[in-house]
């Protein structure tokens, strides 16, 4: 029996590293700190494991050995015109940079779940710039924070324990506000001080209402989605008299009618907050490293995700160049899959394209999409099994540990993306001598 | 076993051993710089009629770490037209004022450049930096942890307890791989956490006992109990603010009791941006004569340019409440990061614009104080990337500096108004290539205090550029179209002994090291203690998640650093 | 009924996905729908009874389940998963996300109809397991 501290929770953004685990036969038996997911996965993670690589002949899978596979795999990315890299949210940065590389030197098309949750949050960031802060920094100082569209008590557990309602930080000891914003009465907003249920589709409406009322312009109509105007001005009172607000957003406002203009409505709300008093925003970023994919997308090739190497540089355009545009098209002819279950998560018609295509899938687990399968490479679970750097949703990073060691000869998906791009190398080179 | 070079017949500019155009040949075995090699063996390059200086050496670029990727992620119209493709030596990549990291490894390049120092990490973010740099091919490179607003800073500060805080920076700078202390804006970052700004020398920081002025005397004092080998690297108060000149005034003055043996104890970073004159921006003035004059007569002080030019760029700095000011004076998008405990940072798209009155002067400023402060191992040459321009502007400033028919050119496009106001016509100073080779190499590798870089004498290192420039036939006065050319393309560019570009040509993708203090102070281990029993209560991360490992870095460079305490 | 359809996270889904797609607890914590109790009243359904959940762009048929989080009248929410995503709108408007929130739907009691297991589903749905 042995016990491994300090350890960050390959889980979901908040990405908590006070984890204490005790180890016991290589299994992780007791999980101290940890919520409920995070139980969840150091505990269960071992289940319906595929230990042996897969290779789809005649419509069945056979086991076969890594080298067959990653041979397969490369015939099968070099042969394509358009292929698209997607998922790499649950995974390290490390295997990420191998994954971008390896986009390059096969003119693919590189995307990850960002395009599913927060990519129209990124989009309006890119149209009027985002005030944020560390989680730190709304710990010690923010007297209100605002949850809108996001239920952090089921999505982010520790969120509010580690870093806004249930914490005190240096020049915040009182209990702070909190204002949850949905169209449901969520468990969240069951802890909250005001509560706005809102009608669905209509936030972008509310939002623009508050940022008038900020501004101390009078609105003409009586209700704004459901909710009386003299209650918006009750809000916008409040989080104009707050010191410090953080206002944190989840995929109720990428996800419905207006995406990305909603997400430039409550960045620009955010900002023309700071002309009153302090104002943050974030957005509740969902697996444990979609941030980090982000990140290095963005330093290696300017772009966050959706980045096209087709002709040779980055290109970028999402409605374009990103997966579900391109499966909707039918455009892509091979697909890699990492650390991510598309075929349980796109909508079916874009789930259909993609198993449609020579597909290959790197995950740990049978995943729907790896059923769906031409080629499964099995990989450690990262955090757990093997090491590597992961972002936290406001952009810290921190390292993840190996804690067990992997099933005898599985490999990390960082070696795995390795050797595919070597093999792929090595096939272009061949196919350039004789051609 | 790397190969043996030779560089035969250029005329070699070697400021820091005194050699001013020499011609002369330079040898390079395993890396460095040697007294012969075996030359029927070794690799030549025949630098007839060229200049072969040391590799350019960067004193402040942000190249590199959260606030750049913010910039980056900030701005896809950056990108679009400024696309690289994929070569079989080269990764892709992409911008202009923030490029992707393998794009600025290569451009930096080749212009010669060879060790680049990033100067603004958010200690909490280190890894991000250094990941990146692991990613910026082509030089070797350094990063400066901000400290002006860290709280354990200003607690020791405001108690005076010098020597402890020596021992938190020490700690701090090991376990981030950082190589300067870094001051922005001190105590007005601090009063950015509530949206507030402090406006002088002795204002006092909201929730701390301490004003500005003891922040930067107290970690001078830091820096030179810790043996540094570069001084505080300082953004003035005020930066960006008509009549700020004073302040820079004061704040170099503030430090003057703390210089011994001539040695200079402060950097004045991107001074351009804290020399102005006047009540508003339309009584802006140039405060360059006083701000000359001054360092004319004093040997404490060192300054870069952060000189404008006339394009498109995106402004990044530590100093979130200037760039607010920003935000509102130009109405361009606004991205904004505070990092708890540390410091914060602030990005903003802007355009500097030949007709505009300020942009006009603040292009004149940058070039007034380059030429009247009179020893260029004062002042060095930089844009303060990519705040005043991308570095890729470097040739341009070049010709600027060097030929008063290449300002005259511009002077004519510029604003008016600005053209009467400027000091620039009643200067006729003309930089020289010796000149131009301090302040792009020596006299910011000595400022570093990087013993191997910026010069060419036995055992440093082999990083050299040579330029297709033949300083005996070629007037740089009349012909600075063709100067500035050449130093946009070197002919040959070395890293580490083996030629990695030629005439704009990478001809190998090569790693470079991260250069960092190891610094070893006596009781130290209290001191850890004590941090990691408090550690919690400043950050949200632990302890033991918070130092960059050694071998995270790709290429590890350490530099072991004596304290006095 | 006509309602709007929400899709979002719950805490079984996030628990169970941990412990694989196709265990039998994932299933029973994602192909379910949350209605609110008027609703079912007015459609003459119980709390557990199946239901029939189409747009213009699929249906499927979902275990109903009274809703314990307030009054929600005229709004279902669906745990995400590959249940509810043959019924979700995939048009992106052009900027890379698909509506997984806020769509328009149908629902009707479906008391004799089954709600599939995961492998059906996929079967049912995805050519390549057919060949």
């Amino acid at each position: 029996m042995r016990t491994v501290k300090h350890v960050t929770c390959p889980v979901c953004g908040c990405l908590c590293d006070d984890l204490e685990l005790t180890i016991k036969d290589e299994k992780v038996v007791k999980v101290k700190n940890g919520c409920a997911l995070c139980k969840a996965k150091f505990l269960g993670y071992s289940k319906h494991r595929v230990l042996k690589p897969l290779v789809r002949k005649n419509g069945r899978f056979f086991e076969v050995s890594y080298e067959e596979a990653v041979s397969r795999a490369a015939e099968i990315l070099t042969e394509a015109n358009y292929p698209l890299l997607y998922g790499w949210s649950m995974t390290s940065c490390e295997a990420v940079s191998a994954g971008i590389e390896l986009a390059e030197e096969i003119g693919g098309v590189i995307d990850t779940t960002s395009t599913l949750c927060h990519g129209p949050s990124t989009l309006g960031i890119q149209d009027v710039g985002i005030s944020s802060a560390t989680l730190g920094q709304v710990r010690h100082r923010a007297d209100l924070i605002v949850y809108w569209g996001s239920n952090p008590l089921i999505a982010h557990p520790r969120h509010m324990e580690r870093y806004t309602i249930f914490r005190k930080g240096r020049f915040q000891k009182e209990k702070r506000k909190l204002i949850v914003v949905d169209v449901r009465k969520t468990e969240t907003a069951e802890t909250a001080d005001i509560f706005l249920q809102i009608k669905p589709n209509m936030d972008y409406e509310v939002l623009q209402a508050l940022r008038a009322l900020i501004r101390d312009q009078e609105l003409d109509v009586d209700e704004v989605a459901g909710i009386p105007t003299e209650r918006l001005e009750e809000i916008a009172d409040t989080m104009v008299e707050c010191r410090f607000g953080a206002l944190f957003f989840g995929s109720g406002l990428t996800m419905t009618r207006g995406k990305n203009r909603n997400i430039d409505a409550v960045l620009s709300l955010v900002s023309d907050l700071n002309k009153l008093t302090k104002f943050i925003a974030m957005p509740m970023r969902g697996h444990f490293n979609v941030t980090g994919a982000d990140m290095i997308l963005t330093w290696q090739t300017g772009y966050p995700y959706a980045v096209d190497f087709s002709l040779g540089y980055p290109r970028y355009n999402p409605g374009e160049t990103s997966a579900v545009d391109i499966l909707l098209r039918e455009e892509s002819d091979a697909a890699l899959v990492v650390a991510s279950d598309p075929v349980a998560s796109l909508p079916r018609k874009a789930a259909e394209h993609l198993a449609e295509n020579p597909l290959i899938v790197v995950d740990p687990h049978m995943s729907a999409t790896a059923r769906m399968a031409d080629v499964v490479l099995p990989s450690t679970f990262v955090g757990i099994e093997s090491g590597g750097t992961a972002y936290r949703m406001d952009h810290v990073p921190l390292p993840l540990k190996k804690i067990v060691e992997p099933p005898e000869g599985i490999l990390s998906d960082e070696e795995i993306l390795r050797i595919i791009l070597s093999e792929v190398k090595r096939k272009k080179a061949e196919q350039m001598e004789n051609p | 076993m790397k190969m043996e070079l030779i560089i035969r017949n250029g005329f070699v500019f070697d400021p820091i051993n005194g050699v001013k155009g020499e011609k002369m040949d330079i040898a390079v075995r395993d890396g460095k710089i040697v007294e012969r090699v075996n030359e029927r063996k070794a690799l030549e390059i025949d630098a007839s009629g060229m200049l072969v200086m040391p590799g350019g050496v960067d004193i402040h670029c942000h190249i590199a770490g959260s606030e750049v990727n913010a910039g980056r992620l900030l701005r896809p119209e950056d990108h679009f037209k400024y696309s690289e493709r994929k070569t079989a030596t080269t990764r892709s990549g992409s911008g202009h004022s923030v490029p992707s990291t393998f794009t600025t490894g290569y451009r930096y390049s080749r212009m010669g450049y060879t060790t680049i120092m990033n100067p603004a990490m958010p200690p909490l973010m280190a890894k991000h930096t250094h990941k990146e740099l692991n990613d910026t091919p082509m030089v070797d490179k350094g990063s400066f942890p901000l400290l002006g607003d860290w709280w354990f800073v200003l607690e020791h500060l405001s108690n005076g307890r010098i020597e402890e805080c020596a021992r938190y920076v020490a700690w701090l700078m090991t376990s981030t791989k950082g190589y300067a202390v870094k001051i922005v804006n001190p105590g007005g970052v601090e009063a950015w956490g509530f949206g507030h700004n402090v406006h002088s020398l002795d204002e006092q920081v909201p929730n701390f006992n301490i004003t500005p002025r003891e922040i930067i005397r107290g970690l001078c004092k830091v820096n030179k109990l810790l043996n540094l080998p570069h001084t505080i690297h300082v953004h003035t108060n005020n930066l960006g603010k008509p009549g700020n000149y004073t302040t820079t005034l004061e704040t170099m003055k503030c430090v003057e009791d703390l210089a011994a043996d001539d040695k200079p104890v402060i950097h004045i970073t991107h001074c351009q941006f804290s020399a102005f004159k006047g009540s508003d921006w339309k009584t802006l003035r140039s405060g360059a004569e006083e701000i000359a004059r001054y360092v004319n007569n004093h040997s404490h002080v060192t300054l870069d340019m952060g000189q404008v030019v006339f394009t498109d760029t995106t402004t990044m700095t530590a100093d979130a409440p200037f760039q607010y000011t920003l935000h509102e004076l130009t109405g361009s998008k606004w991205t904004n990061q505070d990092v708890e405990t540390e410091t914060s940072v602030g990005i903003v798209p802007f355009r500097y614009r030949r007709k505009s009155y300020v942009h006009a002067m603040q292009w004149s400023i940058g070039l007034e104080l380059a030429l009247l402060i009179k020893d260029p191992w004062k002042i060095f040459l930089t844009t303060d990337h990519p705040n005043a321009g991308p570095f890729t502007a470097y040739p341009r400033i070049i010709s600027w500096l060097m030929s008063r028919r290449a300002r005259e050119a511009t002077m004519k496009k510029i604003n008016r108004r600005a053209q009467s106001k400027s000091l620039l016509p009643s200067i006729t100073r003309e930089l020289d290539f010796y000149e131009i080779a301090v302040m792009t190499r020596a006299g910011q590798a000595k400022a570093l205090g990087l013993k191997d870089k910026g010069h060419l004498g036995v055992g440093a290192d082999a990083d050299i550029a040579v330029y297709k420039i033949n300083p005996e036939e070629l007037d740089p006065s009349r012909d600075y179209k063709i100067v500035r050319k050449a130093f946009r393309r070197a002919a040959y560019t070395v890293k580490g002994g083996e030629i990695v570009a030629r005439n704009g040509e990478i001809l190998k993708h090569v790693k470079g090291a991260t250069l960092w203090l190891k610094v070893k102070t006596s009781q130290q281990t209290k001191v850890n203690e004590d941090l990691k029993r408090r550690f919690r209560d400043y950050w949200t991360v632990e302890y033991e998640n918070y130092p960059v490992s050694e071998n995270s870095l790709d290429i590890s460079h350490p530099i072991n650093v004596e304290a006095k305490i | 009924m006509k309602v709007i359809l929400v899709t979002g996270r719950t805490v079984k889904q996030g628990f169970w996905k941990e412990y694989g797609k196709f265990s039998k607890a994932y299933m029973e914590s994602v192909s379910v729908c949350y209605m609110d109790a008027r609703d079912m009243e007015r459609l003459g359904i119980k709390d557990g009874t199946n239901v029939q959940v189409s747009t213009k762009h699929g249906s499927t048929i979902l275990k109903a389940l009274k809703s314990t989080r307030g009054k929600h009248s005229g709004i279902i929410f669906v745990p995400y998963g590959p249940w509810i995503n043959g019924v979700v709108d995939p048009e992106t408007d052009s900027v890379g996300m698909p509506s997984f929130k806020g769509t328009q739907a149908e629902v009707e009691p479906a008391p004799e109809k089954p709600v599939l297991s995961l492998e059906e589903l996929l079967k049912k749905q995805f050519r390549k397991l057919n060949r």
